[in-house]
C-alpha cells in the first residue's frame, strides 16, 4: 500500500513536471533529470507490486498489474544507448514525446485510481 | 607568499587556498613543466628556471620533461608534497597578483579583465568609475571626405570651428543622433560608431574597435577602467550617471577642446539620459540639441522651442551643399533642413528643456530601452558587402550606411525625396528634423541593378537607396512613403523579371500546377539553377518577404486544415538560415523594441494597424498599443506614421538590445583551442597547419579589446599552458590525473590576445615541434573536454576540439564498434547512435555555460564520429571531418583543412544565443533539426551561432486556420556580437493560405520539402533504422505522387503524372537514396555516413542541396554568352547538365559541384587545346593522377574556367577541394558515384526509380 501511494504521487509530479516543461516553466534539462531520477524506483516499486500479489496469488490483481510492470521494464530497456535516460532532454520536445509522455502518464493515472479503489475495496472487504 | 598574496586581494586568496587544498587531498601531483618543449634548442622558451622571481616558483615542483615523461601516463610524479603543493600554487597565482599591481600597459585593462575572468561580480565591484560607455566620438571618417564644406556654416553655429575640421565625419554621429533609434549598419560601420555615446570613459572593450575605426583623434585616453566603461556599456538601461560636475565640464570643454566635438556635445544629454534612467537614443547622446528637438514631438513644450531653430543662414548652406552634390535633385525642400539644424542658442535652453522631456518620456516610454548605436559589424560587414557586390545597391558605394545617417536627414537626396513624397507634414518635420545632418555625402551612390542575390528585398531598405520615384534618379537614399511605392512599383517589376524564374505564379494557369508526365519527360533537370518559388501574395507583401535564403517553407501555401495537409502527404517545415551573411542589414537602435504584449512577436511587415495608435499582431491577433516612441519615422522624419518604420518596412532586420534582454554582462569572444597531440596526432600533422593558420588570422579572429584565447594540450595526460602576460615564455602544465581533472592555474589559462600575442605567437611556433617524439598513443579526449569545460564556464564561448583518434583514456572512452565487413551491408546499418551519453551530457552542461564545442575530427581510422558529434550537436557547434588525414600523404584533405580554417577562425560569430521561432496561431512546431538544444518547446539555445548553420523546422496545423488568409513565422535570433553587443535579428516570412489541394501543390518548394525530408530521414535511420529511412524516403514521393494523381481527373493510370512544382521530386529523392549517409550496398564507411547525417542536419538549404544533388556543367567549351559580372569579373554560366553518363563525351570536359567536393572530369579524347590552355599540359595522357589546381594560365578558356569555379567556390562555408580526374584513373569512380541518375550496382537508375515508384501507386 505504500508503494502505491508512493507511486501514485510519483505520478502527479510527473504529470505536474511535464506540464510544466510544456508551458516553459523549467528547463528541459532539469525536468529530464528529475523525471529520470524516479523512473528505476517506479520499475522496482511496481514490479515488487505485482509479484507480491502474484505471491498472495491475487490473481485478477496481478494480471492487472501485468501489462503496465511489462511495458515499464520494456521501456526502461529500449532506451538507446546515448540517451540519458527514459526522458532524454535533447528529444523531449521532439515528435510529440512531451505529449505521449502526458499521455501515458494520465493513463497510469487513471490505472492507479482503478487500482486504488479496488484495494482499497479488497482491504476492508477482507 | 600566501598571506601576502591574501593580503593583496581577498578573493583570490579564497581561491587559491581552496585551491591548494585540492591537490593535496587527492594524491595528484599537477607538475609543471615550464620549459616549452622537450629541446631545448629549439624551444623559445627554455628554461623554466628563468621565471622572474617575482613568480616565486619552486624548481622542485617542475619536471622538465627531457625528451620523453619518465613514467607514461601514470601520475607523473611522486612529489605530492603538501608543502611543494602550496608552493606551487602560490607561484601560479602569484602571477595574477602581478599583473594587477602593476599593469603593464597604460591602461588596466588586464586587471579588469582578470577581475571578470572571477566571475561575474567583479565587473560591477570595479566599476566604480563609470561612465555612460562612450563611442569616444570615433566615426568613420572615410565616409565624409566631402563633408567638410557643409559643416563650415555649422561651424559657425556652434562656435567652436574646430570641432568640425577636426574630424569631418562628425557629420555621422551627428546624424545618428538625429534619427536617435535607428541603426543601420550594412557596409561600413561608418556612420554609428559611438555616436551615441558621451565622451566618458571608454569602455575597454569597444574602446579598441574605435581606435581602429576612427581617423580623428578624439578619443581621450578612456580605456581605462574598462570594466566600468564595458558594463555600463552593456546595461544601457541604467548607466551609472557620472558625476554631473564632471559633464558639465565637459561640455564646457566642447567649445574649448577643438578634438572633441560632438561628442562632448553629447554629454549633457547623457546626463539627460541619465535622468531618465535609460541612456537616451543616439540622437540625444550626440546632438542632443537636436535630439531634443526630435524628442519634442513627443513633449509639446518643446514645440515651443522650434521656431528657434531654423536659421535661414543653415538652411540656405544646407540647400547649397546639397546641390553641389546631387544636382538631380533639384527641387528639394529647404525647410526640413532648416529646422533641423540648431542654432547654438538652444544648448542653453537644454537644461529646461530636458526637464520636461524626462516626465514625457517616463510616461511615454514605460519600458526604457537603451538605444546605443554601436558600430559593431565594421569590417565584417564590408567584406560581406564586398562578396557580393553585383545584388546590393547601397553595399557597393561607401554610402552612409546606417539609419542614423539616413535619418540624419541631412543628406540631400533624403531631402529630395521628402519634398518630392507628399506625406511628410510640414508642421511635425521641423521637429523632428535633425539639427547636425547636413553633412552626410553621399559620394558614390550609384544605383546598382539588384541581383538576385536579395530578390525580395525589404522594399523600406532598398527605397534607401534604390530606385524610388518615378522621376528621381535611382540614387536617392530615402526611406520612402506609401506613395512612393506606389510609384515604385514599376521599377520593381522590371527588377523582378530581370531576376528571371522568380515570377512564376503570374499566369492563370499557374506553371506549377502544370502536370509533367515524369516517365516521358526526358529532360527533367532544368538548364538554370532552380530558384524558391515565390509566395502567391501580393505585390506589397511579396516585396516585404523574407529572402528566401534565409527563410524558407516546403509548402509557400499553407494548407487551411492538418486534413488538407494530410491529403497532400508532403512534409509541412521551415529551414533557416539564420544567421547568413548578409550584404544588407537594417540595424534599429530604438528605446523601445516594440513586441505584441500577448506573444512578444517583434513588430514585423505583416502587423496591420488598425489606426494610428494600434497595431494587431499578426501571430495571435491581439491588438497592441503603438508605444509613442514609435510614432516617430525617423527615417522620414514624419511623425505619426508608424508603418513607415524600418521595423515595419523590412522583414529582416536586426535590433540593438538593451539590457533587458541579457542575464549577464555580454561576454568577451573566448576561444580555446583543444589539440590531440598524440603519436596519432603528430603523425598526421594537422598541428604544424593549424598553428600556421592560427598565426596569420590571429588578428581577424573576431572580437574585441577583450578577445580572450587559450590553449590545451592532450595525450594521456592533459597540457595547459599558462600565457600570462609577463611570462618571458608559455609555460606547460601538466595534468596527469585524468579521473578527477582540475584547473592548475584558474586565471592565467585563457588570456587576453592582445596582452599576450607574442606569448601566443611563441607558443605557436613552438607547438608543431613539441611533440614530434612523443610514444604516446592513446587519447583522454573525456577527460581534456572536462577540463575546458571547466576552463570556459565562468565565460562561456568556443572550444574547438582536433581529435584523431578512438578516445582510449578516461571518462568518455570508445570502442570500435565498425566492422568493415558490414560496411556494403545492404541490411542493417547499426552504430549510427552515440555509444555513451557522456559527450551528450557534457554537450548540455556545456550549452548551460553557453560554450559550444566545435569539433575538427582528421582520423585515418575508425573513430566513433556517432558519440563524438554529440558534443557539437547538443551545444551548437559544427562538425568538421577530415578522413583519411594526412599532411604530405593527402594533399588535397591538407590543403581543405587550411582553407576551412580559415573561414572558421575569421567568419562572424554570435555568442550566448537563443533563438525563438513564432508561429501564427494555429501552427505549432514539434520537431527542430539541427546543431542546439531545444530548451523549450520553441526555445533553441545556440551557445555559438555561426553563418554556416541552417535549421529546419517541422510543422503541424493544430487550428484551422479558415479565419485568416495569412499565416506568418518569424524567427529571432538573440545573441552577443563578437564586439560585446547584444544584438536581435528578426525574420519574418509570410505565407499565404489555401484551402485547395491543386493549391498546396501548387506552391510546393521541393528543394525545402527534400532537405526537410533529408532532415528527417536522418532522425529516422538514428532512432529506426536505415531501412526504414530509405522505405519512408520512397514513400514520401509514392504518397505525394498518388496523391496528386487523385486529385487530376483525367488520370491516365499507365502515365506518372507531378505538378511542375513537383516534378524533381522524385529526382531529389532517389539522389538522397544514392547519398552517403542513406545508401546501401555501396561501401561506405561508418564515419563518413555519420558524417553526412550530420552535415545535412546542420547545413543551410543552398548548400545541403548541392551534397544531395550535385551541379554538372561542361566546360571545355566556356563562352560569354549569357554570362554575369561579378567584380568586374566575367563569369561565364554553362548550362547544368543532368547526372548521368549519357552526358558526359569523351570529347569533353565537365565540372561537377558537389558542394564541399568539385571533380573536373576530363574525357579521354579532350580537346588538346583545352587541355593545354587549362590544365597546362600538353595533351590527355600527361595529365597527372593527383591533380587539385588549375593553373593560372593567361589564356582566354583558362581564365573562364577560373572564373567559373572561382564564382562557384564563393560563400560556401566549406571550401571545396578541387580533384582533376581522368577518364581512366581509378578516382573516377568516386566522380561516377554522383551520377546519380544512372544505373549501380546497389540502386535504381532515375527511369527504373520512376517505373518503382509507377508501380508502388499503382498497387
Amino acid at each position: 500500500m505504500v508503494i502505491f501511494t508512493f507511486e501514485e504521487l510519483r505520478l502527479d509530479v510527473l504529470i505536474i513536471t511535464l506540464s510544466d516543461l510544456e508551458c516553459d516553466y523549467i528547463n528541459a534539462r532539469s525536468c529530464c533529470s528529475k523525471l529520470n531520477k524516479w523512473v528505476i524506483p517506479e520499475l522496482i516499486g511496481h514490479t515488487v507490486v505485482t509479484v507480491l500479489m502474484l505471491i498472495s496469488l491475487h490473481w485478477f490483481i496481478f494480471l492487472l498489474n501485468l501489462p503496465v510492470a511489462t511495458w515499464n521494464i520494456y521501456r526502461f530497456i529500449m532506451v538507446p544507448s546515448g540517451n540519458m535516460g527514459v526522458f532524454d532532454p535533447t528529444e523531449i520536445h521532439n515528435r510529440g514525446q512531451l505529449k505521449s509522455h502526458m499521455k501515458e502518464a494520465m493513463i497510469k493515472l487513471g490505472f492507479h485510481l482503478l487500482c486504488f479503489f479496488m484495494y482499497l475495496y479488497r482491504y476492508s472487504g477482507c | 607568499m600566501i598571506s601576502q598574496f591574501v593580503g593583496s586581494s581577498p578573493t583570490l586568496g579564497s581561491v587559491l587556498t581552496a585551491q591548494s587544498l585540492e591537490p593535496a587531498s587527492k594524491s595528484v601531483s599537477p607538475s609543471l613543466c615550464p620549459s616549452l618543449t622537450p629541446h631545448s634548442t629549439e624551444s623559445p622558451a627554455q628554461n623554466q628556471m628563468h621565471v622572474p622571481s617575482g613568480y616565486g616558483l619552486h624548481p622542485q615542483n617542475y619536471i622538465a620533461p627531457s625528451g620523453h615523461y619518465p613514467q607514461g601516463p601514470g601520475k607523473m610524479t611522486s612529489l605530492p608534497l603538501d608543502s611543494q603543493c602550496g608552493d606551487y600554487y602560490s607561484g601560479l597565482y602569484i602571477v595574477p597578483t602581478q599583473n594587477v599591481v602593476t599593469p603593464n600597459t597604460a591602461n588596466q585593462q588586464p586587471g579588469a579583465q582578470q577581475m571578470y575572468g572571477r566571475g561575474p561580480p567583479a565587473p560591477h565591484i570595479v566599476g566604480s568609475t563609470p561612465g555612460p560607455f562612450q563611442g569616444a566620438a570615433s566615426s568613420a571618417s572615410h565616409l565624409h571626405t566631402s563633408a567638410s564644406q557643409p559643416y563650415s556654416p555649422f561651424v559657425n553655429h556652434y562656435s567652436s570651428p574646430a570641432m568640425y575640421s577636426a574630424n569631418s565625419s562628425v557629420a555621422s554621429q551627428g546624424f545618428p543622433s538625429t534619427c536617435g533609434h535607428y541603426a543601420m549598419s550594412t557596409v561600413s560601420n561608418a556612420a554609428y560608431p559611438s555616436v551615441s555615446y558621451p565622451s566618458l570613459p571608454a569602455g575597454d572593450p569597444y574602446g579598441q574597435q574605435m581606435f581602429t575605426s576612427q581617423n580623428a583623434p578624439t578619443v581621450r585616453p578612456v580605456r581605462d577602467n574598462s570594466f566600468s566603461g564595458h558594463s555600463t556599456a552593456i546595461s544601457h538601461s541604467s548607466p551609472l550617471p557620472p558625476p554631473p560636475s564632471h559633464q558639465y565640464h565637459q561640455q564646457q570643454s566642447l567649445s574649448g577642446c577643438s578634438t572633441l566635438s560632438w561628442s562632448a556635445s553629447g554629454l549633457p544629454s547623457t546626463q539627460d539620459n541619465l535622468l531618465r534612467n535609460h541612456s537616451g537614443s543616439l540622437a540625444t547622446a550626440n546632438s542632443n540639441p537636436t535630439n531634443t528637438v526630435a524628442d519634442s514631438l513627443s513633449c509639446p513644450v518643446m514645440q515651443n522651442v522650434q521656431p528657434l531653430k531654423s536659421s535661414p543662414v543653415v538652411s540656405s548652406v544646407l540647400s547649397g551643399a546639397s546641390s553641389t552634390r546631387t544636382p538631380p535633385a533639384a527641387n528639394r525642400p529647404v525647410e526640413p533642413v532648416a529646422s533641423v539644424t540648431q542654432p547654438s542658442e538652444l544648448l542653453q535652453q537644454k537644461g529646461m528643456q530636458y526637464g520636461d522631456y524626462v516626465n514625457n518620456q517616463a510616461s511615454s516610454a514605460p519600458t526604457p530601452l537603451s538605444s546605443t548605436s554601436d558600430d559593431e559589424e565594421e569590417e565584417e560587414e564590408d567584406e560581406e558587402a564586398g562578396v557580393d557586390s553585383s545584388s546590393t545597391t547601397s553595399s557597393a558605394s561607401p554610402v552612409p550606411n546606417s539609419y542614423d545617417a539616413l535619418e540624419g536627414g541631412s543628406y540631400p537626396d533624403m531631402l529630395s525625396s521628402s519634398a518630392s513624397s507628399p506625406a511628410p507634414d510640414p508642421a511635425p518635420e521641423p521637429d523632428s528634423a535633425p539639427a547636425s545632418a547636413p553633412t552626410a555625402p553621399q559620394p558614390s551612390k550609384m544605383a546598382k541593378p539588384f541581383g538576385y542575390g536579395y530578390p525580395t528585398l525589404q522594399p523600406g531598405y532598398q527605397n534607401a537607396t534604390a530606385p524610388l520615384n518615378s522621376g528621381v534618379p535611382p540614387s536617392s537614399p530615402v526611406y520612402s512613403g506609401f506613395q512612393q511605392y506606389a510609384q515604385q512599383y514599376p521599377g520593381m517589376n522590371q527588377l523582378s523579371s530581370s531576376l528571371g524564374g522568380l515570377s512564376l505564379q503570374s499566369s492563370p494557369q499557374p506553371e506549377s500546377l502544370r502536370p509533367v508526365n515524369l516517365t516521358q519527360e526526358r529532360n527533367i533537370l532544368p538548364m538554370t539553377p532552380v530558384w524558391a518559388p515565390v509566395p502567391n501574395l501580393n505585390l506589397d507583401l511579396k516585396k516585404l518577404n523574407c529572402s528566401p535564403d534565409s527563410f524558407r517553407c516546403t509548402l509557400t501555401n499553407i494548407p487551411q486544415t492538418q486534413a488538407l495537409l494530410n491529403k497532400a502527404k508532403l512534409p509541412l517545415g521551415l529551414l533557416l538560415h539564420p544567421f547568413r551573411d548578409l550584404t544588407q542589414l537594417p540595424v534599429i537602435t530604438s528605446n523601445t523594441i516594440v513586441r505584441c504584449r500577448s506573444c512578444r512577436t517583434y513588430i514585423n511587415p505583416f502587423v496591420s494597424f488598425i489606426d494610428q495608435r494600434r497595431w494587431k499582431c499578426n501571430l495571435c491577433y491581439r491588438v497592441n498599443d503603438v508605444p509613442e516612441e514609435f510614432m516617430y519615422n525617423p527615417l522620414t522624419r514624419s511623425y505619426g506614421e508608424p508603418h513607415k518604420r524600418p521595423e515595419v518596412q523590412n522583414s529582416t532586420v536586426e535590433f540593438i538590445a538593451s539590457s533587458d534582454y541579457m542575464l549577464r554582462p555580454p561576454q568577451p569572444a573566448v576561444y580555446l583551442f583543444v589539440l590531440d597531440v598524440s603519436h596519432n596526432a603528430v603523425e598526421a600533422g594537422y598541428l604544424t597547419i593549424l598553428c600556421q593558420s592560427l598565426l596569420e588570422n590571429l588578428d581577424k579572429l573576431p572580437g574585441d579589446s577583450r578577445t580572450r584565447i587559450g590553449f590545451m594540450t592532450f595525450d594521456s595526460t592533459i597540457h595547459f599552458y599558462n600565457l600570462q602576460e609577463g611570462l618571458s615564455q608559455p609555460q606547460m602544465l601538466i595534468v596527469s590525473d585524468i579521473d578527477d581533472v582540475f584547473l592548475p592555474t584558474p586565471d592565467s589559462l585563457l588570456v587576453n590576445l592582445y596582452e599576450s600575442k607574442e606569448l601566443i605567437k611563441d607558443l605557436l611556433n613552438a607547438l608543431p615541434n613539441m611533440f614530434t617524439n612523443t610514444r604516446e598513443t592513446h587519447s583522454a579526449l573525456g577527460p581534456a573536454l572536462q577540463a575546458a569545460f571547466k576552463l570556459m564556464s565562468p565565460t562561456g564561448g568556443r572550444v574547438s576540439v582536433f581529435q584523431t583518434q578512438l578516445p582510449s583514456l578516461g571518462a568518455g572512452l570508445l570502442q570500435s564498434r565498425e566492422d568493415p565487413n558490414q560496411r556494403s551491408s545492404t541490411k542493417v546499418v547499426q552504430h549510427l547512435g552515440p555509444a555513451t551519453d557522456f559527450y551528450k551530457k557534457l554537450a548540455l552542461d556545456c550549452s548551460g555555460q553557453q560554450t559550444a564545442v566545435d569539433l575538427f575530427l582528421l582520423s585515418s581510422q575508425y573513430s566513433d564520429l556517432a558519440s563524438l558529434a554529440c558534443m557539437s550537436k547538443y551545444s551548437a557547434g559544427c562538425i568538421y571531418y577530415y578522413p583519411s588525414f594526412h599532411y604530405t600523404h593527402n594533399p588535397s584533405q591538407a590543403e581543405k583543412l587550411q582553407k576551412d580554417l580559415k573561414r572558421y577562425l575569421t567568419r562572424k560569430i554570435g555568442f550566448e544565443a537563443v533563438m525563438r521561432i513564432r508561429c501564427t496561431k494555429g501552427l505549432s512546431m514539434h520537431t527542430f533539426h539541427g546543431n542546439f538544444f531545444v530548451r523549450s518547446t520553441d526555445l533553441l539555445s545556440l551557445a555559438n551561432i555561426n553563418p554556416d548553420a541552417g535549421f529546419a523546422v517541422q510543422l503541424s496545423i493544430e487550428e484551422n486556420l479558415t479565419d485568416t488568409s495569412l499565416v506568418c513565422f518569424q524567427t529571432a535570433l538573440l545573441y552577443t556580437s563578437s564586439k560585446g553587443e547584444r544584438r536581435i535579428r528578426v525574420h519574418t516570412l509570410c505565407l499565404p493560405v489555401v484551402s485547395s489541394l491543386a493549391d498546396v501543390y501548387a506552391g510546393v518548394d521541393v528543394q525545402a520539402a527534400i532537405c526537410l525530408l533529408a532532415n528527417m530521414a536522418v532522425d529516422r535511420s538514428i532512432s529506426s533504422s536505415l531501412s526504414d529511412a530509405r522505405d519512408a524516403l520512397v514513400n514520401a514521393v509514392v504518397d505525394s505522387l498518388s496523391a496528386y494523381g487523385s486529385t487530376v481527373s483525367n488520370l491516365q493510370h499507365s502515365a506518372l503524372i507531378a505538378p511542375s512544382s513537383l516534378k524533381l521530386f522524385p529526382l531529389y529523392v532517389l539522389a538522397l537514396l544514392k547519398q552517403k549517409a542513406f545508401r546501401t550496398g555501396t561501401s561506405t564507411r561508418l564515419d563518413d555516413r555519420v558524417y553526412a547525417m550530420c552535415q545535412i542536419k546542420c547545413q543551410p538549404l543552398v548548400h545541403l542541396m548541392k551534397m544531395i544533388h550535385p551541379n554538372l556543367y561542361r566546360i571545355d567549351r566556356l563562352t560569354d554568352e549569357g554570362a554575369i559580372h561579378v567584380n568586374d569579373r566575367v563569369v561565364p554560366q554553362p548550362p547544368l547538365q543532368k547526372l548521368s553518363a549519357e552526358k558526359l563525351t569523351r570529347e569533353g570536359a565537365f565540372l561537377m559541384d558537389c558542394g564541399s567536393v568539385f571533380y573536373i572530369w576530363i574525357g579521354k579524347s579532350c580537346d588538346n587545346n583545352f587541355i593545354e590552355d587549362v590544365l597546362g599540359y600538353p595533351n590527355f595522357a600527361s595529365i597527372p593522377q593527383k591533380m587539385t589546381h588549375l593553373p593560372e594560365l593567361d589564356t582566354l578558356s583558362s581564365e573562364r574556367a577560373r572564373s567559373f569555379i572561382t564564382w562557384l567556390r564563393d560563400n560556401r562555408p566549406l571550401s571545396p577541394i578541387l580533384h582533376v580526374v581522368k577518364d581512366e584513373s581509378p578516382a573516377k569512380t568516386e566522380f561516377f558515384q554522383h551520377l546519380i541518375e544512372d544505373r549501380t550496382e546497389a540502386a535504381f537508375s532515375y527511369y527504373e526509380f520512376l517505373l518503382h515508384i509507377q508501380q508502388q501507386i499503382c498497387k
